[in-house]
């Protein structure tokens, strides 16, 4: 198949009568890591949710692997493919890293055993915590277990809103690695990220996002060479 | 000898009659917090739920007898049980179909709800009224005693007697059964886990591809079946009157509060806490004293903290105990 996997294109909408996208466009390639970046209020959350279908759109459309998904709600497109981990309130607490895996896997009627194994391979600090509550981990531990419950019903797409929002550097270059590690399985990352520099330096392509419109579109090595994206976006 | 008498009046009038009321209590208490966890709100018409779960059963019960059907030794109650749980089911069903799920539906707050459930409480209570009346019921059949006070004294030769009756040990052995079902049911089953995670976070829960309208329906259910067991056996302990069981509110919701809201192993714990203290403080330990302490130290008093008429006041004052010390309960509830 030609052309990106995810393929969003001229998204318009929010959550009142005024718009938060201006006609937005995001694409990710099969395996690829496709990273949003850009200011406080520029919408990076919003354009995320639009393509998940938790915001009504007035104009555009989603693509996922050729089909077009615009009308479908979020339950029908993680069936389609698609995995979202919230930046906040992404885990079960009270329920085991197991339950929370399992509870991932809610919609599968096959055997989810082998996938759980993989997430634990994948992780494998959630192997050796399974049977204790996920609330009771560590900040990276617990996104760690929002990324593996979304991994549980094998999608094709992962998107990621903020996964090293409020975890230490340390903690952050290995959610790096281990998203790294989930996009050469062959799944496509759209991942929205605060720590713009480091998310760039993994990125196969680069969206900076101001006021609802893409500004600047590249791959990551380029949009961190870029030095109106560094005075404006990178800090210098 | 002393000692023996001592512990086996002890046994007699607090530890047995309360572990009986501190199963009841945690089966009510249990029906509240899953209430809480799953529907979030607090269900104000819980005690009048068990006493339609009960009068159901009752009127399944009288129905059995006169078709000359009995469990032998056991109450037919227990034989009528099913009965009374499907026809609450129904109700709380019907109920949500007609006003809980309106609510539901427009994210109202939990004290709506709560104000709701009042309601809710004044039509179940009428209901339950108008077809079996306000007066007290007793539909305990089948043997009184598993073992009688003089048989006991018969046996060991002591001067106290220890009775046990068979409505007490059915208490214990029924909410046991259905406490170990419940747990089974929360933490093996795809449909228990998916209610717990609903009750955790609903967002996440609705992304994961969890029915909420199902599992709406099997809290429901779960709600139901112990309210009526709850209520069935206090009736076969006690006896059955609406106005009573109304009053039960009080004691339940201390139970849930103070094993913290929301939390199942909380509300068992919190009947037993509440239970144990309403019916220590309003025992006259005059008796237990007199066997236990040198002859010149006896009391000449009951020894009794409280009147039994105040017995509602312990449940309250645990409860504002417990809000102002610790909101969340002993097992990390929510505070609302």
């Amino acid at each position: 198949m030609s052309g990106p996997f995810l393929e969003a294109t001229g998204l318009r909408g929010g959550y009142g009568a005024a718009d938060i996208l201006h006609g937005c466009n995001l694409s990710v390639e099969k395996g690829r890591i496709a990273v949003i970046v850009g200011p406080n209020g520029a919408g990076k959350s919003t354009a995320m949710k639009a393509v998940f279908g938790m915001l009504p759109l007035r104009e555009g459309r989603v693509m996922l692997g050729g089909r077009d998904i615009t009308g479908l709600t979020p339950q029908a497109r993680v069936a389609a493919g698609m995995g979202f981990v919230p930046q906040v309130r992404n885990i079960f607490p009270t329920m085991t890293v197991e339950e929370n895996l399992e509870m991932g896997g809610f919609l599968r009627r096959d055997d989810i055993r082998p996938t759980i194994e993989q997430v634990y391979d994948l992780f494998p600090i959630l192997g050796d915590k399974r049977h204790q509550a996920a609330g009771e981990l560590s900040g990276g531990q617990r996104q760690q277990v929002a990324v593996g419950r979304a991994l549980m019903t094998r999608p094709q797409l992962l998107m990621l809103d903020e996964p090293t929002a409020g975890v230490s550097p340390i903690v952050m270059d290995e959610l790096f690695d281990r998203i790294i590690e989930v996009a050469r399985t062959g799944i496509s990352i759209l991942m929205v990220e605060q720590n713009a520099r480091q998310a760039l330096e993994i990125a196969d392509t680069g969206y900076v996002l101001v006021q609802g419109a893409n500004r600047f579109t590249d791959t990551g090595a380029a949009l961190l060479a870029d030095p109106h994206v560094r005075a404006s976006f990178l800090g210098g | 000898m002393d000692l023996l008498n001592a512990l086996v009046a002890l046994t007699n009038f607090v530890i047995v009659p309360a572990t009986a009321y501190g199963a009841q209590l945690a089966l009510g208490a249990l029906g509240v917090t899953l209430t809480v966890a799953v529907l979030r709100f607090t269900n104000v018409a819980h005690g009048d739920t068990m006493a339609f779960g009960t009068m159901v059963t009752i009127l399944a019960t009288w129905g059995l007898q006169s078709l000359g059907i009995s469990a032998g030794p056991l109450p037919t109650a227990l034989i009528a049980l099913p009965v009374g749980i499907a026809v609450t089911a129904w109700l709380l069903l019907a109920t949500d179909r007609m006003v809980y799920r309106f609510y539901r539906r427009n994210r109202a707050s939990s004290a709506i709800l709560l104000i709701v459930s009042i309601g809710v409480m004044f039509v179940m209570n009428g209901i339950v009224r108008l077809v079996i009346g306000v007066d007290e019921q007793r539909f305990d059949d089948g043997a009184r005693f598993l073992v009688s006070a003089r048989d006991f004294k018969e046996m060991t030769g002591l001067d106290e007697g220890l009775a046990i009756r068979s409505s007490q040990a059915i208490t214990l052995v029924t909410a046991l059964t259905v406490m170990v079902a419940l747990f089974w049911f929360l933490n093996r089953t795809r449909s228990g886990k998916s209610m717990r995670a609903f009750a955790d976070n609903r967002d996440l829960a609705l992304l994961s591809g969890i029915d909420p309208d199902r599992v709406v329906r099997i809290t429901w259910v779960l709600v139901a079946a112990l309210a009526t067991i709850a209520g069935t056996l206090y009736g076969l302990d006690k006896s059955f009157k609406p106005f009573t069981y109304f009053q039960l509110l009080l004691p339940i919701f201390a139970a849930a509060i103070v094993g913290g809201l929301g939390s199942p192993v909380g509300a068992i714990v919190g009947g037993f806490i509440i239970a144990f203290s309403e019916v220590g403080l309003t025992y006259a330990w005059k008796k237990v004293l007199g066997y236990t302490l040198p002859a010149g130290l006896a009391p000449d008093g009951l020894v009794q903290l409280l009147g039994t008429e105040y017995k509602n006041a312990v449940s309250f004052l645990i409860l504002v105990l417990v809000l102002l010390i610790k909101p969340t309960g002993l097992f990390r509830g929510t505070s609302t």
